[in-house]
């Protein structure tokens, strides 16, 4: 009798903790079919030099300064490289929340770059399961260094499709196909086309600190007479500061646009040709409702 | 003293099985409830909105049950969105905020007016869950029943860690302004 008992009782105090979750049961049953979007991939619009699947949010503007400084293996007496610096300032705008557009202007041979990149598929789970991000990206850009050129011959353009998956909250990877057109390489002899694969990735250390990797493969032979060059691998540290974000890294390449970091790196890690850089964006929003918030 | 026994639990049983039959009828939501917060500081406006705060009640026996997606949370500045979910609240570890309790001293439902509310339970934000008495206002009229409340969330009560180093400074003590419209629930 004691077991039946205590079975009634322990069916009417089940039936009283039911009801009380039971409300927030039927809450969450109605919720269930969402689809939950996979956000913050990467922390910043680049991975170290190569763009990422990120773009800026619509009416947001990041303002970079990137630097690169010249090789460490130059010595003391160029302070390892810190006597030299190139550098890039960038104004990069969101026109919608999945389409930026961008304009850089950079020391190195004096180029003037535009480009675009559109969020074609983005990561998800739940209803809509998406495994991977895709953006796509379209640079021109304009060599103004050599005055003696036509103006056609000063141009470039690159193509990219930039694959990416978030493993998780510390492990993102990207892949970037990527098209190179020069009209009128640097070295004579120089194919216009250039084919490559970037490689890259980052790793969480805390929250607000990764540690990212990249390496662009080319196809074509390394460090020829017509083609000197070498492919490009960078490794760097991104702190977040609330609306900063501090890139720092080395890398061989000098460069800072694709046409340049992919197409034209001079410097070989073998040797010691690496450069210490660092990338400073700033994030501004100009969304109205901003201004209207009520305190 | 057996048969007796028998007979409450029966009827115990019975009458719960009853009240929640009942109580369907008199239950009121949405899900589409409006939940503001804001952080800001004298240096900083920092401040979110979630328009699709679900929150049910039922009016027969005072239950109420509210639930939020982190994710829905609005920010102007879409940077600051991205570290509320990624550095503060940590949405992807704990995805929804919720409070499930009681109200404490109901108002006549079947009749119009503005009523001083206050309900208690278990208020759950960032996986921790406090013992609350959130007190609000309570507007019933042609049949629809509108809930809202100021109240406040301290941070450390729900281990929402500041970094030392951040350039936007936040404010510890959370100010929370919500507004439900409630309608006759239909499942």
């Amino acid at each position: 009798m004691k077991v039946l008992r205590l079975f009634v009782m322990l069916m009417c105090s089940s039936t009283v903790l039911y009801a009380q979750d039971y409300l927030l049961n039927e809450l969450s049953k109605q919720d269930s079919a969402q689809t939950v979007p996979v956000t913050a991939t990467f922390k910043s619009t680049r991975v170290v030099n190569g763009q990422s699947v990120e773009t800026m949010k619509k009416k947001h503007l990041d303002f970079r300064i990137s630097h690169r400084f010249g090789k460490l293996n130059s010595g003391a007496y160029q302070f390892f490289g810190l006597d030299q610096a190139t550098m890039r300032l960038g104004f990069e705008y969101g026109l919608t929340d999945d389409l930026m557009i961008g304009v850089g202007r950079s020391t190195s041979q004096k180029v003037y770059d535009f480009f675009g990149k559109y969020k074609l598929l983005k990561q998800s789970t739940g209803a809509r399961n998406i495994p991977v991000s895709v953006t796509l990206f379209g640079g021109t850009g304009v060599a103004t260094v050599d005055k003696e050129r036509d103006f056609q011959d000063k141009l470039y353009y690159t193509a990219q499709v930039l694959v990416a998956r978030k493993f998780g909250e510390r492990l993102s990877l990207q892949l970037s196909p990527t098209y190179l057109y020069r009209t009128m390489p640097d070295v004579t002899g120089d194919e216009k086309v250039l084919f490559a694969v970037g490689i890259g990735g980052r790793f969480k250390l805390s929250k607000r600190v990764s540690l990212n990797g990249e390496y662009f493969y080319t196809a074509r032979e390394k460090n020829t007479v017509t083609a000197p060059y070498h492919d490009s691998m960078s490794f760097g540290v991104d702190i977040e500061t609330g609306g900063h974000v501090f890139q720092l890294h080395f890398t061989n390449s000098l460069g800072m646009i694709e046409k340049q970091f992919i197409g034209e790196t001079t410097g070989s890690w073998g040797k010691g040709d690496i450069h210490y850089g660092f990338n400073i964006s700033r994030t501004f929003s100009f969304d109205k409702k901003n201004k209207k918030q009520p305190n | 003293m057996k048969p007796h026994f028998y007979r409450v639990a029966c009827l115990a049983m019975f009458s719960t099985a009853l009240l929640s039959g009942t109580a369907f009828a008199q239950m009121f939501a949405t899900s589409g409830g409006n939940t503001q917060f804001s952080a800001s500081t004298p240096l900083e406006n920092i401040e979110a909105e979630n328009k699709k705060s679900q929150v049910i009640l039922n009016t027969a026996n005072n239950e109420i049950a509210i639930r939020m997606n982190m994710r829905d949370f609005s920010f102007p500045n879409k940077l600051m969105q991205e570290h509320f979910n990624e550095n503060y609240i940590e949405s992807v570890k704990y995805p929804t905020a919720t409070f499930s309790g009681k109200v404490d001293k109901a108002p006549d439902y079947t009749k119009d007016g503005d009523y001083d509310v206050s309900a208690t339970g278990k208020f759950t934000v960032h996986g921790v869950t406090k013992e609350r008495t959130i007190k609000g206002k309570m507007k019933i009229a042609g049949g629809k029943i509108t809930i809202s409340s100021d109240f406040e969330v301290a941070l450390v009560d729900h281990n929402i860690e500041v970094p030392k180093v951040v350039f936007v400074k936040i404010a510890q003590i959370i100010k929370v302004k919500a507004q439900y419209a409630l309608a006759p629930y239909k499942k």
